[in-house]
């Protein structure tokens, strides 16, 4: 039998509900894993092991009396350090933010606590959620448990390491340009993006407002579907959090891929994937077709466009969310000397690293007098190109394939130095948070070794079509069996 | 001032100036390597200057259209809880710097 800590979530979830297994003592085995393996990983920020462990001894108490929990019952999660929780240390990655404990906690994390979950602890990520490598964390880096010599992705890049190690069934990361499916795709896990307005935004720091969601890593679509039943739908805290019903996802996983049509951008794929993720991508769309599925070449005119409407969005709108922190009511103040403008200065100064420096600078020169309608503006028009592009695409089939990334996870320290060069990687996820549509990555094979993922980016809120492909791919496969040698 | 956006060109006055307004006092080594930087991906940022986008209506993010609340009165944030992280708080205030000398 394989040891507790990997079981996924579901699994977990049953067992516990069915008293086959104690929330104790799975809890007990990725706390276990974590201390035995995170020296060497760098996945979590903070381990909360006593609360973890009471909280898990709870609902072994409930499933005792004969109560359920929750549909995640006993499963433990861990957490993005963008999530606040009420009197726990968050961190977002940053040292302007070093022991700050929010006064609330965000409402996903609440929604699965409600559901039975057990937090185990924060994990690592990109100062601010800024990055595709977690290199650009204040605190630490990250590993790629395939290769320690390589990087997990970014920005979830903590969470994504930690589910691909066995350290934890289930994390919750959140997905600005990329942030959730690219280190799911780089460590070997699957990603949820959902629909902008699914998962409400209260008590996640904001980067982007209006490319900001949170979603899942896990091991499995089943799981994906698990934790996102529990943490979808309105809250009056988020009032871009949408009250769009959301279908049974368990039931969606039943449906077949026979009918389904795959719409497959090729002529936007030939602006440079490596070879071997595009012989894992190209064998993945055959899984698909021999499944019943067909394949459509769609047109995505504007995509060329995605990178640039981007770095302008999301940088603009991160130099206005990013103005509150400047050491007046939370974080570490610099300088309390008698000059107001110095201490914001020399705050924001010391306390931000260069990467979170370099996109409120380009934030502010987008918004600037006279500039705003020539970047800013002109960049939103763009969103809306890539909308209706896909909005024609969604007319002839019913998810676009692409790969998640361009490359395989790349070495520590590679594109540390060029900017631009990180920013282009991200050209496959882009485009779905700049067009508000859910997507997924799904481990699809290796490439000299290291994981491969296959994207889908589905019509907005039917997270239920996206999550039924990708299951039929995963049952069709085991890509997502494989496990590190870590 | 800044130039007009059809001859935008990022050097470290710019830097200075967005620098300012965002409320960063950088350091000169920083000021030389983000003018550099910034000039690149702006540059590469300019591709969208050539596109026709006349008639277009921006999008934000499609999420659901602002809901707003009845207005009614309810219990916020307790003082203590809002500033028990403050980096300097007294009699139930944050307290800053002086504004005006």
């Amino acid at each position: 039998m394989s040891g507790l800590h990997e079981l996924g979530a579901a699994e977990v979830a049953r067992r516990v509900r069915g008293r086959d297994v104690r929330a104790e003592d799975v809890t007990r085995a990725c706390l276990e894993r974590i201390a035995s393996g995170d020296a060497q990983l760098g996945a979590f920020l903070l381990v909360m092991g006593e609360r973890a462990l009471d909280r898990a001894r709870r609902v072994d108490a409930a499933v005792a009396r004969g109560d359920d929990p929750g549909p995640l019952c006993g499963v433990p999660v861990a957490l993005k350090d963008v999530l606040a929780v009420e009197g726990v240390a968050t961190t977002c990655g940053s040292r302007l933010l070093e022991g700050y404990a929010p006064p609330f906690t965000a409402t996903a994390v609440r929604r699965l606590e409600d559901a039975g979950a057990v937090l185990l602890g924060k994990t690592n990520m990109d100062e601010f959620a800024m990055g595709s490598s977690t290199e650009n964390s204040a605190y630490q880096p990250t590993r790629n448990p395939w290769d320690l010599t390589r990087v997990p992705g970014g920005s979830s890049g903590g969470s994504a390491a930690a589910v691909a190690a066995c350290m934890a069934p289930l994390a919750l990361g959140s997905d600005t340009g990329g942030s959730i499916r690219q280190p799911a795709a780089l460590c070997g896990v699957v990603g949820v993006k959902p629909t902008y307005g699914r998962v409400s935004r209260y008590g996640l720091v904001a980067f982007a407002s209006s490319l900001d969601q949170i979603g899942p890593l896990c091991r499995s679509v089943e799981d994906a579907a698990l934790a996102l039943s529990a943490i979808c739908g309105p809250d009056p805290a988020d009032s871009t959090s949408s009250a769009e019903p959301l279908p049974d996802l368990t039931a969606a996983l039943e449906a077949p891929a026979r009918g389904r049509r795959i719409g497959v951008p090729w002529s936007f794929l030939e602006q440079g994937v490596e070879a071997g993720t595009l012989a894992a991508f190209r064998e993945a769309l055959r899984v698909l077709e021999s499944e019943g599925a067909t394949l459509v070449d769609v047109s995505l005119p504007s995509l060329p466009h995605a990178i640039a409407a981007y770095y302008l969005v999301a940088t603009a709108e991160a130099s206005s969310n990013l103005a509150r922190f400047d050491g007046v009511r939370y974080g570490k103040r610099a300088d309390p000397g008698r000059d107001l403008a110095r201490m914001y200065g020399e705050t924001r100064e010391r306390g931000f690293g260069p990467e979170v420096k370099r996109r409120i600078l380009l934030g502010t020169f987008a918004l600037a007098s006279g500039y705003y309608d020539a970047y800013y503006l002109r960049a939103q028009k763009v969103r809306r190109l890539i909308r209706d592009d896909f909005d024609r695409a969604f007319a002839a089939c019913d998810v676009v394939a692409t790969p998640t990334s361009p490359t395989p996870a790349f070495r520590l320290g590679e594109k540390s130095d060029d900017p631009l060069q990180m920013y282009l990687a991200d050209i496959f996820t882009v485009p779905a948070n700049l067009a508000g549509l859910p997507g997924i990555s799904v481990p699809c094979g290796l490439s000299a070794g290291l994981p491969v993922g296959l994207q889908l980016v589905g019509r907005a809120f039917d997270e239920e079509t996206l999550l039924g492909v990708a299951r039929c791919f995963e049952q069709a496969t085991d890509h997502h069996a494989a496990r590190p040698p870590f | 001032m800044l130039d007009s956006p059809a001859m935008t060109r990022v050097d470290e006055s710019v830097v200075a100036h967005v620098a300012r307004l965002a409320r960063i006092e950088l350091r000169d080594d920083e000021r030389r390597l983000f003018a550099r930087q910034l000039a690149e991906v702006v540059a590469y940022a300019e591709s969208l200057q050539a596109l026709d986008l006349d008639g277009v209506v921006a999008f934000g993010g499609g999420g659901a259209a602002p809901a707003f609340r009845d207005d009614e009165a309810r219990p916020g944030l307790p003082k203590g809880r809002a500033l028990a992280s403050a980096p300097d708080a007294a009699d139930d205030l944050f307290r800053v710097p002086r504004v005006l000398p």
